[in-house]
């Protein structure tokens, strides 16, 4: 595979040019946070950051997406037929995400993407994207990727690797996608052995910088029952406000709602983002909620990622370790601490 | 500030033991800077994990609204006006509560600061007399807390608790001379047309996740209007109509009984200023019915009464 090495001034010179071939969205700043967005004039990118305050995964899988179209008129011959609605599924190129958000694609993945079922949507933008993915040189004190199958430089899941060496990229390609989309990319010249040693380099300092200790070796031992009725969910629930604040960041969270939507005689299907924090979330026809306080909704959101999904997918937990969930949960409900608490239940 | 976590603790301990409550909220402290946990403790052997410093902006009456039990909580200057709201609108029962008060001299922004180290990450922040010093990997760099108290700290009038069984401490200065509604008298001033334009961009950044609505102590509805479904008043897209849809008619709900806590913004993921809309009711409910809420839970609130000598002609 490819390894070239550009100054970062060349990179964003190359930048420009792929938007022939790509629509590119990269981290840019944003008030006091990153926003991945679509890079255009006066979008620039910004690679000197930690993470973008949201995770990029609305670039596959949107907030809100028009599924489907119907037309309520009956004066017209397709009325009450539902169609689909156009969507773009020309390449992008996702430049600067960060391997833990990779990561977070292929544990999605295992959902929308199964042997069984496969989501059109979620499977056709993944597909017509690039993940062209920034090492973390200095993780957070809140990261723990490292706990989660992943790392600072973890290739799974990217395309394209980019190692911050300073005033220079080296980018390397790890898929075939990826050496796609270096040959469009402008300039570069080839990457000589101390570049290469440098790169290398700082992969250890980085993983070092991880100091959570998160362990999730036991989870899949436990008696679901067991950990479902354990004592401690109440004590870690009662700050929670069910807000959707840790949902809507996270990387993994894949949950959704539809919704039909009626202006005049033109209906739109729309599929918005969910939370299981929200009551709204389990309400069932009848009136009835099986998750009717907070303390069980909190208890679905851990127990989904830390255990339902470890038993059926049998690959690890439904987290990446990015921390926005820790950094951003507005009361301070730390999922190191809930995992390490699950873990050690006996 | 930081004096009370052992008189918080001491006073907890007390009164679980003599069995005067069954529970004691208060907050902890939190697994990462700037950031402390509401905590609920049931046995004086675990008083120790209550904390309290200048981070404690959670508005601890949210976790009051229809507990059954006797409860001690703390209370500064606004969460003691918002208990004095949930007696008045019959949340929780005065007899239930015994009120630890905190007078209180502001919290501290937690975005002023990230935004005055450039946002390099924060690792550890103390408070040192009147300044804190923060601490990052490769900074340590001091501040003067005057600066940085969250924006409606820096304008409140009602530090000292206004309702309270036991106080920790000397009452503090009120401040005088602020101008709390500056910001809300410049939205004034636009014409309707940069009005929604103010708007739209305030709110364009909103994911629909609540976070405000839920932090606040007024929202207790067994069902808000958002969540209804049969009929469903609001569409659930983050179409901006939808969005500001639910922000207007949540700053409306909240007319007359908003005490300006800042809970909601400070919960905001996504650093949206709500209080924009608030601030303007809270302004408007002091010009028309020289109220205040939450200052005297024997008083109704202005949109809650009807009085046949009302001055207002339109009434009548």
């Amino acid at each position: 595979m490819t390894e070239k090495i550009f100054t970062k001034e060349e990179w964003l010179g190359a930048m420009e040019g792929l938007k022939e071939f790509y629509k590119i969205f990269g981290p840019v700043k944003d008030g006091d946070f990153h926003t991945f967005m679509p890079l255009n004039g006066e979008k620039k990118p910004d690679f000197d950051y930690g993470n973008s305050r949201l995770s990029p995964k609305s670039i596959i899988y949107p907030e809100s997406e028009r599924m489907f179209e119907y037309s309520l008129d009956e004066t017209e011959d397709d009325a009450h037929i539902v169609k689909e609605s156009p969507k773009d599924y020309s390449p992008c190129a996702v430049v600067g995400i960060r391997p833990c958000d990779a990561h977070a694609f292929q544990i999605v993945k295992r959902n929308f993407d199964s042997p069984e079922y496969q989501d059109p949507w979620w499977t056709q933008h993944f597909e017509s994207a690039t993940l062209v993915g920034l090492g973390c040189n200095a993780p957070c004190s809140t990261c723990f990727c490292t706990q989660v199958g992943g790392d600072p430089f973890n290739e799974e899941g990217l395309d394209v690797l980019l190692f911050d060496l300073g005033d220079r990229f080296l980018v390397k390609a790890v898929t075939d996608k990826g050496e796609a989309f270096l040959e469009k990319t402008a300039g570069g010249s080839a990457a000589d052995d101390g570049v290469l040693k440098a790169a290398e380099d700082l992969k250890q300092p980085a993983r070092e910088k991880i100091t959570a200790a998160v362990p999730t070796d036991r989870l899949k031992e436990k008696v679901t029952t067991e950990l479902f009725d354990a004592p401690f969910w109440e004590e870690v629930a009662f700050a929670c406000l069910n807000c959707g604040t840790c949902t809507y960041l996270c990387p993994t969270c894949w949950c959704f709602d539809i919704q039909d939507e009626v202006q005049g005689k033109q209906g739109d299907r729309i599929r918005n983002w969910d939370s299981c924090m929200f009551p709204l979330f389990s309400l069932h026809g009848s009136g009835h909620n099986p998750r009717d306080n907070k303390v069980q909704r909190v208890r679905q959101r851990f127990m989904h990622k830390l255990k339902y999904y470890v038993d059926k997918y049998q690959n690890g937990v439904q987290c990446s370790g990015c921390g926005r969930c820790v950094r951003y949960c507005p009361v301070n409900i730390d999922i190191r601490e809930v995992c390490k608490l699950m873990n050690d239940f006996a | 500030m930081l004096k009370y976590t052992e008189k918080i603790r001491e006073t907890a301990k007390r009164l679980l033991a003599e069995e005067k409550v069954d529970v004691f909220i208060g907050y902890q402290k939190g697994s990462v800077p700037m950031m402390n946990e509401p905590l609920l403790v049931n046995h004086p052997d675990k008083v120790d994990q209550l904390y309290w410093d200048n981070f404690c902006g959670l508005n601890l009456c949210n976790y009051l609204t229809k507990r059954t039990d006797k409860i001690g909580i703390i209370a500064n200057g606004c969460n003691s006006r918002n208990i004095v709201t949930h007696i008045t609108e019959n949340q929780i029962k005065r007899d239930q509560l015994y009120i630890v008060g905190i007078p209180c001299e502001g919290m501290i922004d937690h975005r002023a600061v990230a935004r005055a180290v450039k946002h390099k990450e924060i690792l550890d922040i103390k408070q040192e007399g009147s300044t804190f010093v923060v601490k990052g990997d490769d900074f340590e760099e001091t501040f003067e807390k005057q600066k940085f108290l969250q924006t409606n700290c820096a304008v409140c009038t009602h530090r000292n608790p206004v309702i309270y069984d036991e106080m920790l401490g000397d009452p503090v200065e009120e401040q005088t001379g602020v101008t709390p509604y500056a910001d809300v008298e410049k939205i004034e001033a636009m014409d309707p047309e940069k009005k929604q334009g103010f708007f739209t961009r305030l709110i364009s950044r909103c994911i629909r996740c609540y976070a405000c609505r839920n932090a606040c102590p007024l929202c207790y509805c067994p069902t808000c209007f958002v969540d209804e479904s049969e009929p469903q008043w609001v569409g659930k897209s983050i179409d901006p109509t939808d969005t500001m849809t639910f922000h207007f008619l949540r700053a409306y709900h909240c007319a007359g009984r908003c005490t300006d806590c800042g809970a909601c913004e400070r919960v905001c993921p996504m650093g949206i200023s709500m209080r924009q809309f608030t601030k303007k009711l809270n302004k408007d409910t002091e010009a028309l019915f020289s109220w205040e809420a939450g200052l005297d839970s024997e008083k109704r609130p202005p949109l809650d009464v009807y009085r046949p000598d009302d001055y207002n002609d339109f009434i009548k």
